[in-house]
């Protein structure tokens, strides 16, 4: 299992504009780092680094994990398959399947489980929702599936870009309940907010535009 | 093996359903047959030896039709995020996705081959013939497809981008596949033509996944 991510002078750019640079960070296992700044500043990008879809331009990201006190150094990819969940601003959903479909599909491809994804459809009261084609979904509705997803196929690092702002009150705080219970089993949280989290965070701040 | 049955089952059910199924492929196709004896004239001498050709372009067009889907849509609505954290390297997604676009449209368009070539006077015994080489065919025509369906991700409204990158890469099996029935019409032996037409395939399966993987990452970086 996954149980630490380092970041080390990391430098990223979109384009021709420099995001940041040398930035470094320590992620590990019960821990939550709350990524703030400006619009544009490089939350999102530094999220899909993290995930390997973005090549920075110096740095590394190095993941480590398995057994013994702070285990030993994963292989990135290897990583990032099997321990990595992304919730990022678009839900993946296909517009004319099920609810019921599309859960099931993304939950099976990331290897949840049978008992995990029945306490994610107890917990975000799926239910109702899952036979619904899901163009009829709210924004909320599909965000409560997408964290469904986290539930259903467990996995130790969230990376959440803007993880409530489609919620209301009530799913706020199941979403904080969610995040704490991941954290108590020793999951990691990297989340890019604007508001402050539900939970207890370090904060990085990528400042405004370079 | 799992991931590979539940990435397969969904990709077989995106293709069947929601608009550019096989229904709409084949269509297409025999509208494309309808229009050329309405363009040449209905003479049966001018139709008939162009009948091989004819069908195996409407073929290659006709399997167009989807290839936006394959890839476009899974990066429009961030489908493609989770479907690079999962268990299977992307290369073997995009070989699955072409498969299940083969299955889709490939084969169903392969049965409707035959009924083209015949409206348009090739000879009856050739039916066992020309399914067999749009089959064939029909798989190379999904890869390369995939592959510029993956080269044109990222370009807004890519679908005439991909039939721009993919014709060119179509005209080898075109010439191959065509060129067996044509042989086998003259009383000759289409087997060299068809052993060519599966070794570009051969080479379609080999290559389309790598290329394709790697310029999926680059559209998603």
């Amino acid at each position: 299992m996954l149980k630490a991510v380092e970041i080390r002078n990391l430098s990223l750019s979109r384009g021709e504009r420099v995001l940041f640079q040398g930035l470094s960070l320590r992620l590990s296992a019960g821990e939550v780092v709350a990524l703030t700044g400006a619009n544009g500043a490089g939350k999102t990008s530094l999220l899909r680094a993290v995930a390997g879809f973005i090549r920075p331009d110096a740095g590394a990201i190095t993941f480590s994990g398995g057994p013994g006190a702070d285990g030993e150094s994963l292989d990135a990819e290897t990583a990032q398959r099997e321990s990595v969940h992304l919730l990022g601003h678009l839900e993946g959903l296909k517009p004319t399947r099920t609810a019921r479909q599309e859960f099931d599909f993304q939950t099976a491809w990331l290897g949840g489980n049978t008992v995990a994804r029945e306490v994610a459809i107890a917990r975000l009261s799926l239910s109702p929702l899952l036979d619904l084609e899901t163009r009829k979904l709210s924004a909320g509705q599909k965000r409560r599936l997408s964290l469904a997803r986290l539930i259903a196929a467990p996995r130790a690092l969230w990376l959440l870009d803007e993880p409530l702002a489609p919620l209301d009150e009530r799913w706020r705080a199941v979403a904080a309940e969610l995040m704490e219970a991941h954290l108590a089993t020793g999951g990691m949280i990297l989340a890019a907010v604007h508001d402050p989290l539900p939970v207890p965070a370090r904060n990085l701040d990528l400042g405004g535009l370079s | 093996m799992r991931a590979v049955r539940v990435l397969f089952g969904r990709e077989l059910s995106l293709a069947w359903g929601g608009g550019g199924g096989p229904l709409l492929a084949c269509g297409f196709m025999l509208c494309l047959t309808a229009i050329l004896p309405l363009a040449a004239g209905g003479d049966p001498r001018v139709l008939a030896p162009a009948a091989s050709g004819a069908s195996w372009m409407a073929l290659a067009l006709a399997s167009l039709l989807s290839l936006e889907r394959l890839f476009e849509r899974d990066l429009e609505d961030g489908a493609l995020d989770f479907l690079a954290l999962g268990p299977l390297p992307l290369e073997a997604t995009v070989a699955i996705k072409a498969v299940a676009q083969w299955l889709a449209t490939g084969l169903p368009l392969a049965l409707a081959a035959p009924v083209a070539a015949l409206a348009l006077g090739q000879p009856a015994h050739l039916i066992g013939l020309t399914a067999l080489a749009a089959a064939i065919g029909g798989l190379g025509f999904a890869f390369t497809g995939a592959l510029g369906a993956a080269l044109a991700l990222g370009a807004k409204r890519g679908g005439l981008l991909i039939a721009v990158v993919v014709l060119p890469l179509f005209i080898p099996p075109v010439v191959f596949g065509a060129g067996a029935l044509t042989r086998a019409a003259g009383g000759g032996d289409p087997l060299s033509a068809l052993a060519l037409l599966s070794a570009y395939v051969l080479f379609a399966i080999v290559i389309a996944p790598v290329a394709g993987a790697a310029a999926i990452r680059n559209a998603q970086s």
